[in-house]
């Protein structure tokens, strides 16, 4: 390469060129969060900040309520990172620890895979195979045995149609445990076999090897890919929309039928016709948001000090 | 769960002591019971998923048919097939992937590059990891008041445009990454030859990362061809054959979607199907882009 053929000028362009963009990446995040804000000026103009607390959502009287829909978003979270968690470690634990290697890569791969299978088959599932089991067989049981115990019944209570909140959350633990898994694997394979050597040298079992060397070691990163987890399971829509029954009403049984954040918005917002409507629509969407901004924020910060570790 | 006494190399003399005994026991039927656990999650898991494959096969290859691909979304009742969703998938996902490709190709590249080391670059790759994992309904949301409000209508290139705005954080993420991949010496050398920098990245970093970044634009491509919730509002649907971009277009996520909802047997059965073609495309794609990514790391190692 002569010098000659050198043109700082081009590679200035190049460099801004690429510094642009990526400042349309910042610029898209603004946005985003702004264009959300302006559409959710309407219904907080009206209705105030009783739009978070009321649980009343009447499109007929124009009167919104956020508040069943936002409980029932976080409950069906919960309920998939109470099934999901657990679920993810032990796979994560199996295969990291437990399998022989001709297993752990064919089941390795397959959850990859799955984790890439769009959430709309999931939900598809879910109302089509899932649902009218689950309604048949497990709360059939649950109508007839926990839903007359005085305290916690009322949790139970409710038609056996199979879909509602609870089938919702099960549904999104399954879509989470691979995504989990494939996470918490990647992070368990981090841990450096010197360490587990000598514990396992040292006469420890392989549970205290998991408990006390694997897990320490990667606090940071299982935290960080549960995180990520919730914040999949609060923001997913497809996967809810169909299972959850669509109801807004704040009722006591996880069995019946509710809506999500992202559910109402999949449902309503192309029907919205009044203005208020829609602008409610949004302003969940904007709730949804700061949520989830909160979570996968926590979540990223938890996975930079994994990586810092892991630099040293 | 936790050993209280330290528990001293086992050689046979210590072991026998009836207390350690009892304690290895105890630690030794934990130890089992947390394995067995963990080996009956694996199975539930794997089997749970395997039931959804198996539904999913079993439905969709016996509504599978050539008709699918030659005619329209039906009216109720009557026959027909997915072309129009087909068609407008394929030309929202290859809008998206031009859009959205280069744009996150070019801000990996600053990433990596150019501002390794920035300041900035911590912010942008931060606010790239949110973006990656933010709730697509919101980016639906978003094109909705960006492009569908001004227009007055559906149309796909606002699916188009939602779907490109889900994929550039997914490139920027692989396309940085695997430009880090590339070695420094690479680099320095091009440059002590008095390579111009934006030559170094095109002619020697591209081209070395070239597997890669093609993984990270197929990964890009199986993420959204299966979104369904932002484009409920953006491209809508349309029972027509068109091929006019600018106004509400059919597309398989959004078909399979009000299909499955409906109360006929016939639609069910054609979603299924189309759920079948998604899923397939999208494990096609998700198996390149491991396949690229395989030759290269055998070609280096």
């Amino acid at each position: 390469m002569s010098v000659k053929q050198f043109r700082p000028g081009f590679d200035r362009g190049f460099h801004n060129l690429t510094f642009g963009l990526s400042m349309f990446v910042l610029l898209l995040l603004v946005a985003i969060l702004a264009f959300l804000v302006m559409g959710s000026l309407p219904v907080l103009k009206s209705q105030g900040l009783s739009f978070f607390i009321s649980s009343d959502w009447n499109p007929v009287t124009d009167v919104y309520g956020a508040l069943p829909a936002i409980i029932q978003t976080l409950i069906t979270a919960i309920i998939a990172l109470v099934i999901g968690v657990p679920v993810s470690f032990g796979i994560a634990v199996f295969l990291t620890e437990l399998a022989p290697v001709w297993v752990a890569r064919p089941v390795g791969v397959a959850i990859e895979m799955l984790a890439a299978i769009p959430s709309i088959i999931y939900g598809m599932w879910g109302l089509f195979v899932f649902a009218p089991t689950f309604g048949t067989v497990i709360q059939r049981w649950t109508m007839a045995n926990l839903a007359p115990i005085p305290v916690i019944g009322p949790v139970f209570a409710s038609p056996p149609m199979g879909i509602g909140i609870l089938t919702a959350g099960i549904i999104l633990a399954i879509m989470i445990v691979p995504f989990i898994t494939a996470m918490m694997r990647d992070v368990f394979t981090t841990v450096p076999a010197v360490l587990k050597e000598s514990a396992y040298g040292l006469g420890c079992t392989r549970w205290e090897v998991v408990h006390r060397i694997v897990l320490p070691y990667c606090r940071a990163g299982t935290v960080g890919a549960v995180m990520l987890g919730l914040g999949r399971a609060l923001g997913e829509t497809m996967a809810v929309t169909f299972v959850i029954g669509n109801s807004h009403r704040l009722s006591a049984s996880i069995m019946g039928p509710g809506a999500t954040i992202s559910s109402s918005i999949a449902n309503e917002f192309v029907e919205a016709d009044s203005k208020l409507h829609s602008s409610a629509l949004v302003t969940l969407g904007l709730t949804l948001f700061v949520i989830t901004f909160i979570v996968l924020a926590v979540a990223r910060l938890f996975l930079l000090r994994l990586k810092k570790q892991s630099g040293h | 769960m936790s050993v209280q006494t330290p528990v001293k190399p086992t050689t046979e003399r210590q072991v026998s002591s009836p207390y350690q005994r009892r304690m290895y026991l105890r630690r030794r039927i934990i130890s089992t019971f947390h394995m067995a656990m963990s080996h009956v999650v694996t199975f539930l898991g794997v089997a749970v998923l395997a039931w959804i494959l198996w539904s999913l096969f079993g439905q969709g290859f016996s509504a599978l048919s050539i008709k699918l691909f030659t005619e329209m979304t039906p009216p109720p009742g009557s026959d027909g097939g997915l072309l129009n969703a087909i068609f407008g998938s394929l030309m929202m996902v290859g809008i998206a992937t031009v859009l959205g490709i280069p744009i996150g190709l070019l801000v990996g590249t600053y990433l990596a590059e150019y501002g390794r080391y920035a300041k900035i670059s911590a912010v942008v790759r931060f606010i790239n990891d949110i973006l990656l994992s933010a709730p697509s309904i919101l980016i639906g949301l978003f094109v909705y008041e960006l492009v569908v409000v001004p227009m007055g209508h559906f149309s796909g290139y606002a699916g188009a445009i939602a779907l490109a705005v889900i994929a550039l954080p997914v490139v920027v993420r692989t396309s940085e990454d695997m430009l880090l991949l590339v070695p420094d010496t690479l680099r320095e050398a091009a440059a002590a030859l008095g390579i111009p920098r934006w030559r170094v990245i095109l002619q020697v970093s591209y081209r070395s990362a070239g597997p890669g970044l093609m993984t990270g634009a197929l990964l890009a491509v199986a993420r959204i061809s299966g979104e369904t919730a932002p484009l409920l509002f953006t491209s809508l649907n349309n029972q027509f054959w068109s091929t006019n971009m600018n106004q509400p277009m059919a597309n398989l996520p959004v078909v399979i979607f009000n299909f499955a909802m409906s109360p006929y047997d016939d639609w069910r059965s054609l979603a299924w199907a189309g759920a079948l073609l998604i899923t397939l495309a999208v494990l096609g794609l998700t198996i390149a882009a491991r396949t690229l990514l395989a030759a290269k790391s055998r070609m280096k190692g």
